[in-house]
């Protein structure tokens, strides 16, 4: 086992434990702070896959943003101050066993693909990923026009989630 | 060093608890908390896949970009959604939104 | 026209005219005579025609005039159809285009054209009489127009195109067909006052009792065509067709196959020119009009029983068996009838066992050989029989003419009792009966029937067939008898009744065809007196029998004169003319007639004994067996069934099947699965979205599973 290995194994537990009590905690504050440190979690395997622009991008988004929007969600949809009730509700068992179920057939069909237990090949040296990602981004050769089109649906989602929540009084 | 496959069932983990929270929550915020672990369940898996194939195509990466757009754009709408809800029906708890019942 | 174009034209204005009448002219009485008799009319200028053309060809028999057509096929060959003109039809032709044309004129008269129609007259029934008051306002009951004049006229055309057809054919099958269209119109105008029901049994029997005759006859042309293979007589009567017919044997009463086929074809004669035994229907027919009992029943159709028998004499006369049951029939007959016609009071009654008696002495004299004299007597006798038929329809009116003056309905004109003194109201009348009595009686020398009788005779005793004779003989004296006592009583002396007073003498249309066959009564017999006959024989050529004996292959001879047949027909003829005249002559009721014995006056009980022996049999078996039991009984019974097994297996198909299993298993049943899947189905949608969820992934899994491991592992 090499210390990338355990160092894998430890954040991957982290990041699983951290996501169990996401959607295990009654008290919804704690649930979006769980939810913080499974994605710095995640963030931290985007660095191991040599991916560090996506794994920023994981911190400042998800967590700075995303995380942040859901504590206000939560703030303002309490009716009290403390979370009442159960966190799961009536049919949770089915909910786990369908998880778990889901687990299992993704797990089958994957070990039975050829390159499963392939191993990563070595980044030639002077490979810029974040140069490379930007081109792609943004050449007509490569993927502009899915860019082009996140930031229409960005501007859409942003117009459409002011107009929902928007307060009229 | 170390395989794919440890990525794609960590990938596959994160995915189901996340499902399970979609499913199992009474709390509306708390299945969208569960939708965002699955989208990064997805993203481990797309980000893995081009470390591990050729990683001069930038598509797994930018496969994920978007992903991350998408992901924020639907959580703020959801979000929006559930907070118009609970100012209409005073409650976010899931099982008790039922208009669409027989 | 050629003759043969004119032969086959010759039976259509009368068939013509009854078509236009019935569909066109019925209602006008006036355009339905004169259609009728128009049509009469060119029939017998198309057969006076032909006559005469006929007369001026030598060896008319070997050469007749003949026209055929192949009509049905049949394989290889075709049976045909056509006309004959030979000097026998030719002969025939000549007399019944005049008694036909004579009798349509009559009947014009008969069915009182030109009177006022009656007070209560009904068709169906005859007419009653009408009221006319003059202009000094006296009532006086006449006589009244027939309601059914044109359907007459139209019966009377059917009935002599089906004469006309069955004389001109050259064949026996057309000869059928005309003989059966003449049956039907016999039935018709039987039964023409079809409201009487004495009429309506009479048609009836009528036609019944000639059917039977007409079965056998058909059997017999079956017979012969299947042995033959043809009808036409012309290719029967070659050598060798006869010869063939005389020797086969045909398995019955040991006749040849030309005796059986001869005796089969003679039955139909027996029951169409009714001798006995099937003679019953023959006095009852006169229930009909006079024209009627005139035409059909005394001048042609019956004749043409008697023809159809002339006609088939060279086969007849292969086998001597069926020759001596002819013989004996038409003699046993003759003096039957002869019997029975001395006791009857009705003067249509008289003649008509009168016509019976003279058709027995055609047929006697064809069984014993007398072609020609048979052929003679035929001839005179349409003459004189449809004279004396018309007579007595006159007398009739004269009659009716005093009922309707008195008023006094019970009194019968035809009864011979209530007449009486007629010759000074009914001069014409009485005259050309008269006439015609003394040609029927044989009156010597002036009249027809004379030569042809004696000739009959004359041939009966040169041919050594005695038996035939001396009942010939008898016969004839009682027809001279009661044929004086129907003059005595029926124009002689004064009127018994007050009826017979008032009777006055009947139109032209009547007492003029009346005339013209007296004068044939009288001068037609002349064409045939026989050479060695003592003083007139030999001044005029025995025209006649060359003629018609032209139509045998072999010429008949003439027979040898003997004085003693003509002594005897002297002897009856004077003899029972006398007798009749002196036991009549003071006979004034019907108790002073001594020869009102019963067994005569009912015929003989023969109506009885049929009705017992046949009638009343048949009808149980009609009424009883077959309706009752088989029809009602057994056929009803078995569909009886039916009805109720098919209510029962609908029932049961309907209460066992159709009610549990398809109304409630299958439909009520699928309407409750269906209900009861929904109901339990609802609550599935609960609205949460989780659950929804949850089942789609549960869905997804097993879904998937099956395509993993079904279709790609």
């Amino acid at each position: 086992m090499t210390g990338e290995q355990i160092f894998f194994l430890l954040v991957g537990l982290v990041t699983l434990g951290a996501a169990l009590m996401v959607v295990t905690s009654r008290d919804l504050v704690h649930a979006a702070l769980w939810l913080v440190a499974t994605l710095f979690g995640v963030a931290v395997i985007y660095t191991l896959l040599n991916a560090g622009f996506i794994a920023v991008v994981q911190v400042v988004v998800y967590i700075g943003a995303i995380a942040i929007l859901f504590i206000f969600a939560v703030m303002l949809t309490r009716r009290t101050l403390r979370d009442t009730g159960a966190s799961v509700n009536k049919n949770w068992w089915a909910g786990a066993v369908v998880a778990v179920a889901t687990f299992a057939g993704l797990t089958f069909l994957l070990q039975s693909w050829s390159g499963f237990s392939k191993t990563a090949a070595v980044i030639p040296s002077g490979f810029d990923a974040i140069s490379q990602l930007g081109d792609a981004l943004t050449s007509p050769a490569g993927y502009v026009l899915p860019f082009e089109v996140a930031s229409v649906l960005l501007l859409a989602a942003l117009v459409g989630a002011v107009y929902l929540a928007f307060n009229k009084k | 060093m170390i395989p794919l496959s440890w990525y794609l069932i960590l990938a596959a983990a994160l995915f189901s608890i996340g499902l399970f929270g979609v499913l199992a929550r009474r709390n509306a915020v708390a299945i969208l908390l569960g939708v965002e672990l699955m989208l990064n369940a997805v993203n481990i898996n797309l980000v893995a896949f081009w470390r591990y194939g050729d990683v001069t195509q930038m598509a797994g990466q930018v496969f994920a970009i978007i992903v991350f757009a998408v992901a924020a754009a639907e959580v703020a709408v959801g979000l929006a959604l559930v907070i118009s809800v609970y100012r209409r029906r005073n409650t976010v708890v899931a099982e008790e939104l039922d208009l669409l019942k027989w | 026209m050629t003759t043969e174009t004119l032969i086959w034209l010759i039976p259509l204005p009368p068939v013509l005219a009854f078509f236009l009448i019935v569909l066109f002219t019925n209602k006008n009485k006036a355009l339905s005579h004169s259609v009728a008799v128009g049509a009469a009319f060119l029939s017998w200028l198309g057969s006076m025609i032909v006559f005469v053309r006929a007369l001026g060809v030598e060896h008319l028999g070997e050469h007749p005039f003949e026209s055929s057509i192949p009509w049905l096929p049949t394989g290889e060959t075709w049976l045909k159809i056509g006309v004959l003109i030979d000097p026998l039809s030719a002969a025939v032709l000549f007399f019944v285009a005049w008694t036909v044309l004579m009798i349509f004129i009559y009947s014009v008269g008969y069915h009182n054209y030109g009177q006022p129609a009656g007070d209560h007259d009904h068709a169906g029934l005859p007419p009653h009489g009408a009221t006319v008051t003059d202009d000094l306002g006296h009532k006086q009951t006449v006589l009244s127009v027939e309601p059914m004049y044109s359907r007459f006229f139209a019966f009377i055309g059917l009935f002599a195109f089906g004469m006309y057809t069955l004389v001109v054919s050259d064949n026996l099958l057309t000869l059928f067909v005309g003989w059966e269209i003449m049956g039907l119109c016999s039935y018709l105008l039987i039964g023409f006052w079809y409201a009487k029901p004495s009429a309506r049994n009479a048609a009836v029997k009528a036609f019944m009792t000639t059917r039977i005759g007409d079965v056998f006859m058909l059997l017999g042309i079956a017979f012969l065509y299947s042995a033959t293979g043809t009808l036409t007589y012309r290719e029967i009567f070659t050598e060798q067709t006869l010869h063939a017919l005389a020797t086969i044997p045909s398995g019955v009463f040991g006749l040849s196959a030309a005796g059986l086929i001869a005796l089969l074809l003679f039955i139909g004669t027996i029951g169409k020119s009714a001798q006995f035994p099937l003679h019953v229907w023959l006095p009852d027919a006169m229930e009909g009009p006079t024209p009627v009992s005139a035409m059909i029943h005394a001048a042609t159709m019956v004749s043409a029983g008697v023809y159809a028998v002339i006609r088939m004499f060279p086969l007849l006369s292969l086998d001597p068996k069926t020759m001596t049951v002819v013989a004996f029939i038409g003699a046993f007959t003759a003096i039957f009838a002869a019997t029975i016609a001395v006791a009857q009071n009705d003067i249509k009654r008289v003649l008509a066992y009168s016509t019976i008696s003279q058709l027995g002495f055609m047929i006697a004299a064809l069984g014993v050989g007398a072609y020609v004299a048979a052929v003679f007597h035929l001839i005179t006798h349409a003459f004189f029989k449809a004279l004396l038929f018309l007579g007595s329809g006159s007398v009739i009116h004269g009659m009716e003419h005093g009922v309707l003056h008195t008023g006094n309905h019970k009194v019968d004109p035809q009864d011979m009792f209530n007449m009486g003194g007629l010759r000074k109201k009914m001069p014409i009348t009485f005259w050309t009966f008269l006439i015609g009595g003394f040609a029927l009686s044989g009156f010597p020398i002036i009249t027809a029937g004379f030569w042809s009788k004696d000739e009959i005779l004359a041939d009966a005793f040169g041919h050594g067939h005695l038996a035939v004779f001396i009942t010939l003989a008898v016969a004839a004296f009682l027809t001279a008898f009661y044929t004086m006592r129907q003059i005595t009583l029926t124009f002689l002396g004064e009127p018994r009744t007050e009826e017979a007073e008032h009777a006055h003498e009947t139109p032209w249309t009547m007492t003029a065809p009346l005339v013209v066959l007296a004068f044939f009564a009288v001068t037609y017999g002349w064409v045939g007196i026989p050479e060695h006959f003592p003083v007139l024989g030999g001044l005029v050529p025995n025209w006649f029998h060359e003629f018609v004996g032209g139509t045998l292959a072999e010429h008949p001879e003439a027979v040898e004169f003997n004085i003693v047949p003509l002594l005897t027909s002297l002897f009856v003829a004077l003899g029972g003319l006398f007798f009749g005249w002196l036991v009549y002559r003071n006979v004034n009721s019907v108790e002073q007639d001594k020869l009102q014995i019963p067994l005569l006056k009912n015929k003989y009980y023969f109506d009885e004994a049929y009705d017992f022996l046949f009638i009343k049999p048949l009808t149980w078996f009609s009424e009883v067996f077959v309706s009752k039991w088989m029809d009602k009984g057994v056929i009803d019974g078995i569909l009886h069934i039916f009805g109720p097994a098919t209510d029962g297996i609908g029932s049961v198909i309907r209460n066992y099947f159709d009610v549990p299993v398809i109304n409630k298993f299958f439909g009520d049943g699928s309407a409750d699965a269906t209900y009861w899947v929904g109901k339990n189905l609802r609550p599935i949608q609960t609205g949460r979205i989780q659950q929804y969820l949850i089942l789609s992934m549960v869905v997804l899994f097993v879904v998937g599973g099956l395509v993993y491991f079904l279709l790609l592992a």
